[in-house]
């Protein structure tokens, strides 16, 4: 259990610092525009973000981490919520710039109560006093500090303020605050900063023309989240640096709910936080799953139980059918022989991962160029493919690979270049044959070129012959022996040679590609519980509901309750028969009728033996549970009370209106 | 009769109409179903996998409109339920009496139009694809079997009722009690009427019907109210007795699905500690399953119990407990939003504390405002405050938006318990449980003690006149002048002034409602009900 917790720490630390360095570069970008900016007016930058809001909070911080470093200590972050009206906003812009102050220069802790005070009356005038204390002071007092900061910051360093969520603050707010602030722009160099999620357009929209003259607004795109994501994927799932792995079909749901749902980066990553914290939980064995220095130590540690664990793994017990009768002994009694052969199988899985991936990209190379994207554009889509099944033999593959005979030479020779850079880099041992097959092409390839030129020589020295002659007919004949030839002679060689790079690729494709619950001992690194991660992630509260009221024998197997179609037994749950009942009801629904008709309803269920004597008991019971189950459904939230008529309710769900 | 033929001729046309309207909407149908389907198989993997939960119902029958449907129509389910596992106790033609041997006849046959109508819509719902007009007009024509038995069934209801009405002839009180069948079935509202109703309604886009269907402020229910009923309505006391001896059904397979939950309790202590937070949603009441949470796991540590179903809880409480019990903070705060920051910066500057926040309804009526959710979710997103949290309203997910939603972080647990309600209704102001009076008449008779001896008895006489009159529905109150005379004849007050100034104190402490009516006279009137006054008049006269 330790060892699978700080596995996943160290896991959950790579996904964010990954994030953050997809988010950097644009940083950068952002940065440098600043600085040049400085000068105009009220300079602003329009970040137009997407609409995965809940991502931008991690680009915010990014951001002003990095201005912060690189160009001015005067950054201050606000947020809708927190700015009612302009007063709040001042007070929590004073608050975030003091802050920021006290930092750079905390020695000077007079002046740190000085500006506490300050912050009673919020005021731009204060603001800017304060801003000219700041810079003045840094400027005179401390040379050598200064030197040091002006390395680092400019001589007037900018006060950077940045709106995150600028569709959500009031239009009175900002436009007060642009007025104000752009009356003191010659004192105070402010830079704004604008979150954009919807379009830039909502500037012009927010802004009448007077406030937003007072702007000069760049806009900046920022990376698409799709982008994020195949980064993500790129750098997470597809190198062998992690041990852990994603099944096809988790994967599959993880994209889907990225695309159909939220476009959240960090949604993504949750899901995948949970994936590995269900898999260590959940399997065993997954104390296996570590990187491959560890697998010698982890193996030789496994106790009795665990190495009957693998055993039982469907995976392994596939792979000792295949072997011979003396070896299926020995492994299925002898734990040490086990042992090794779990290394040897385990070090084979890493690298047929290592194999894979990079197979993978070069196919990629190949089927993301090709006309309609048989095999979709994003290696995302690819992984998933070829993790499902054997790719091969689907139809989008074999309508690619004739896709792909039909590739003029010029992609051909580019693509089989960046494969076998692809293939260079990659840290697989077996591909030196692969590369220098591969570079054996392309020197064909050249070699045709300069055939190909000879050809034409030929072929024009033809044409002069056919020149001279002036018979009609023969004409016409040497015409057509002169083009069946071309065909048969010269477009064979480019095409024999191209048919053969198309086959080697496919034999590449079916030797590594295999998919990976093919594999012996797959288990240990993939994760492959798609319903657990859905249900978590994606529910459906509603429909849980929804089952649980229309068919309680999911949930309560006993046999009474058991019914076919859309019925339901009349021994239900109380709760069960009255929302049963009140599905046939209009918007309004009377009381009086609904409890006659549940006890009729009950009464039938209960025996009919109910005499005279104690029915008036047995009447009030029911009444009883009558009321408990409809203040069930009113906290539910199936009906409400209503005042149009007297003892009825009213529905609230849709059905039956 | 002759009536009722020309309604089956008219129904018999527009029932071709229909059949071509569905044809339209058949194909729309078609084309979204297609659609809604692609993105069902797109998400749903599930769907191929054994243990699906049964969440591959599609969205469309769970939210779907349904049909019109009469307003009988749940008497007519409640004895379908009823008679369900006594089949063998089939309706015997042979009894049936000559003399509704015509008139049932002809309802019956309206009776089963009506059943082809509603079985065309419903076919409508279940096979968008394959249902082809044809065949519907081939059922038109000749009807299932089941169809027959079903009119059988109205036939030998409307004996039933025949029956019942022979007997309430033959007794002399109608106290007996008739059998429960004959009382569903006994509410059979104009038939012709609703035939009418139906045909009228155009079978349009689903979007139009709903707005159809809530523009329209008639209602066709039935007027009977519980008054009627000769049944005492239940105050909470006797509810609460009478549930508890209440044998509670299918306890064994309560136990076990219980048992199932928690063996997830570990599970979830982990994923608390890996920053998510967890919600548990599902029919039932969840108390008792995070209660036992409580206890077996989070003896030691410290934990906060919130019952978002206690209809005075507000956030602020919430931070409040927290920062007085848990931070040992005196003080008070400007708002929640500063109080929250204290809490954020206290946790953030003391690693070591861990707090567990459990909320059995967390979309209860006081916490699902979107400030308060706000608060809470900022709250959950701290790393050291572990929350867990149950919902059971069916929009409660509407609460969160996209922001909020990874602020909480959540993981969703389905933990249909089947448990009933009983804390959690216990506050809630049912319709059908008597207000019960004991709360009211303690504090009139607290306030009242307080008062001086001629205010109380000023306001005796305001009571006693109000029970005079307690039988004229219309009564709008004792006017501000007869007030004053009776009083002045009773030596209580000596001028107007000082009886305003009783009456702006009674006011003050809610015993008294003043209103004008239509002629501009102030009229005054007690806001209790009649028996709590009684007893209150019979306790003062103890006292006396």
């Amino acid at each position: 259990q330790q060892i699978q917790e700080d596995l996943n720490k160290q896991l959950l630390d790579n996904l964010l610092s990954f994030l953050s360095r997809s988010h950097s570069d644009f940083q950068e970008k952002t940065t440098k525009w600043t600085c040049r900016m400085k000068f105009r007016e009220i300079p602003t930058a329009a970040l137009v973000l997407g609409v995965n809001v809940t991502d931008h909070n991690l680009t915010f911080r990014g951001l002003s981490d990095v201005l912060q470093d690189n160009i001015t200590p005067y950054v201050a972050l606000l947020e809708a919520k927190d700015c009612p009206g302009i007063k709040n906003l001042m007070q929590k812009l004073m608050g975030q710039l003091m802050n920021c102050d006290i930092e750079v220069d905390s020695l000077e802790d007079e002046d740190c109560v000085q500006v506490s005070q300050n912050r009673i009356r919020c005021s731009m005038p204060s603001l800017v006093s304060w801003y000219e204390s700041v810079t003045k002071k840094t400027d005179s007092e401390t040379p050598s500090k200064k030197r040091n900061s002006s390395s680092r910051h400019w001589q007037s360093p900018p006060v950077v303020v940045i709106f995150k969520d600028m569709e959500s603050f009031t239009t009175k707010v900002l436009q007060d605050f642009i007025v104000i602030s752009s009356q003191h722009i010659h004192e105070l160099p402010l830079v704004l900063i604008f979150g954009i999620a919807t379009s830039p357009m909502i500037i012009h929209r927010l802004l009448p023309h007077s406030v937003s003259s007072l702007l000069c607004i760049e806009l900046f795109q920022s990376l698409s989240c799709k982008e994020h994501l195949s980064t993500i994927i790129d750098k997470l799932l597809l190198t062998s640096r992690f041990p852990f792995k994603l099944g096809g079909k988790v994967l599959q749901v993880l994209i889907n709910i990225f695309l159909y749902h939220d476009f959240s980066v960090q949604n993504f990553i949750k899901g995948f936080q949970l994936c590995i914290m269900e898999h260590f939980y959940s399997q065993p064995l997954s104390v296996l799953c570590c990187h491959l220095a560890d697998i010698k130590k982890r193996v030789y540690s496994l106790s009795n139980d665990q190495c009957e664990n693998i055993r039982r793994l469907p995976s392994f017990r596939r792979y000792v059918e295949k072997q011979e009768s003396g070896k299926q002994v020995e492994l299925l009694t002898n734990d040490s022989f086990l042992k090794e052969e779990t290394e040897k199988l385990l070090e084979d899985l890493h690298v047929y991962h290592e194999n894979y991936v990079s197979i993978l990209r070069c196919l990629h190379v190949f089927t993301s160029s090709l006309p309609k994207y048989p095999l979709g554009k994003q290696i995302r889509e690819l992984h998933c493919a070829c993790l499902e099944n054997q790719v091969w033999e689907t139809e989008e593959y074999e309508s690619s690979l004739q896709l792909a005979r039909m590739l003029n030479k010029a992609d051909l020779v580019t693509m089989l270049q960046q494969c076998v850079e692809i293939l260079m880099s990659s840290s697989g041992k077996e591909f030196n044959k692969t590369v220098e097959k591969l570079k054996e092409f392309l020197t064909q390839f050249q070699n045709l070129e300069a055939e190909a030129s000879q050809e034409r020589d030929v072929s024009v020295s033809s044409q002069k012959e056919l020149q001279k002659k002036t018979d009609l007919y023969h004409l016409q004949k040497t015409l057509l022996e002169l083009k069946e030839s071309r065909r048969s002679k010269k477009l064979t060689k480019f095409e024999m040679l191209r048919f053969e790079v198309v086959d080697y690729i496919d034999r590449l494709v079916r030797k590594y590609l295999v998919p990976a619950d093919k594999r012996t001992l797959h288990e240990i690194v993939y994760f492959n519980a798609a319903t657990v991660l859905r249900g978590h992630l994606n529910a459906a509260p509603r429909t849980a509901l929804h089952t649980a009221l229309n068919n309680p024998h999911w949930y309560l197997k006993n046999q009474a309750l058991k019914c076919d179609g859309g019925g339901i037994s009349n021994k239900a749950p109380d709760i069960c028969i009255v929302y049963k009942l009140h599905l046939e009801c209009g918007r309004l629904i009377n009381l009086v009728d609904w409890l006659e008709a549940f006890s009729t309803v009950v009464m039938a269920a209960e025996e009919p033996n109910a005499d005279a004597a104690s029915s008036d008991e047995v009447d009030d019971i029911i009444h009883a549970r009558f009321i408990r189950a409809v203040s069930e459904l009113e906290l539910l939230g199936f009906i409400k009370p209503s005042k149009q008529k007297t003892d009825h309710v009213a529905r609230l769900t849709w059905g039956g209106c | 009769g002759t009536k009722v033929r020309k309604d089956k001729a008219q129904l018999s046309v527009s029932v071709k109409r229909f059949v071509k309207k569905l044809e339209n909407i058949c194909d729309n149908e078609a084309q979204e179903i297609l659609e809604e389907k692609n993105y069902v198989a797109a998400l749903g993997i599930c769907a191929q996998d054994p243990l699906g939960n049964g969440s591959n119902i599609s969205g469309g029958e769970v939210y779907s409109f349904q049909t019109p449907k009469r307003s009988n129509k749940m008497a007519e389910l409640a004895s379908e339920l009823a008679k369900t596992p006594e089949k063998n106790v089939a309706p015997d033609h042979s009894k049936c009496p000559e003399k509704m041997a015509k008139t049932p006849q002809s309802s019956e046959e309206i009776f089963l139009l009506m059943h082809v109508f509603s079985l065309l819509l419903q076919n409508k719902k279940k096979e968008f694809v394959s249902t082809t007009p044809y065949r519907l007009r081939k059922r038109l024509a000749a009807p299932d079997p089941y169809l027959e038995s079903e009119s059988e069934y109205s036939a030998s209801c409307s004996e039933e009722e025949d029956e019942e009405e022979q007997k309430e002839v033959g007794a002399v009180l109608s106290d007996q009690k008739t059998p429960a069948k004959t009382k569903a079935a006994s509410t059979p509202p104009p038939r012709n009427n609703l035939a009418k109703k139906t045909k009228e309604q155009k079978m349009g886009n689903l979007v139009e019907e709903y707005f159809e269907a809530h523009s329209s402020s008639k209602v066709l229910t039935s007027d009977r109210t519980l008054q009627k009923l000769r049944k005492r309505r239940l105050n909470q006391q006797t509810l609460h007795d009478l549930l508890k001896n209440a044998p509670l059904a299918y306890a064994a397979e309560i136990r076990d699905l219980n048992q199932q939950h928690e063996s997830l309790f570990s599970k979830w202590m982990l994923q608390l500690h890996l920053g998510f937070n967890i919600v548990l949603y599902g029919l039932g009441s969840k108390r008792d399953l995070l209660e036992k949470f409580r206890t077996s796991l989070l003896q030691d540590s410290v934990h906060l119990v919130v019952n978002g179903y206690f209809p005075s809880i507000t956030v602020r409480s919430i931070l409040n407990s927290i920062t007085e019990e848990v931070l040992d903070h005196i003080g008070t705060f400007r708002s929640p939003l500063d109080q929250l920051e204290f809490i954020t910066k206290r946790f953030k500057e003391d690693s070591s504390l861990e707090l567990y926040v459990l909320i059995h309804n967390l979309d209860s009526q006081m916490l699902r405002g979107e400030r308060s959710q706000q608060i809470l979710a900022q709250l959950s997103s701290l790393p050291s405050i572990y929350l867990i949290a149950s919902i059971d309203h069916i929009n409660a997910p509407l609460m969160w938006d996209q922001a909020k939603l990874s602020l909480y972080n959540w993981l969703w647990y389905e933990t249909t318990t089947f448990n009933p309600y009983v804390e959690e209704t216990s506050y809630e102001n049912s319709l059908l449980v008597q207000q019960s009076g004991s709360l009211a008449l303690s504090s009139l008779t607290h306030v009242l003690h307080s008062l001086t001896l001629n205010a109380r008895g000023i306001f005796r006489l305001l009571a006693q006149h109000q029970l005079e009159k307690k039988d004229n529905p219309s009564y709008p109150g004792l006017s501000f002048q007869d007030f004053y005379q009776q009083c002045r004849e009773a030596f209580l007050v000596n001028s107007d002034l000082t009886l305003r100034a009783q009456l702006t104190e009674f006011r003050d402490h809610k015993l008294i409602r003043t209103k004008r009516g239509a002629d501009g006279v102030e009229y005054l009137l007690i806001p209790v009900d009649d028996s709590t006054l009684t007893d209150f008049l019979e306790k003062e006269d103890e006292d006396v």
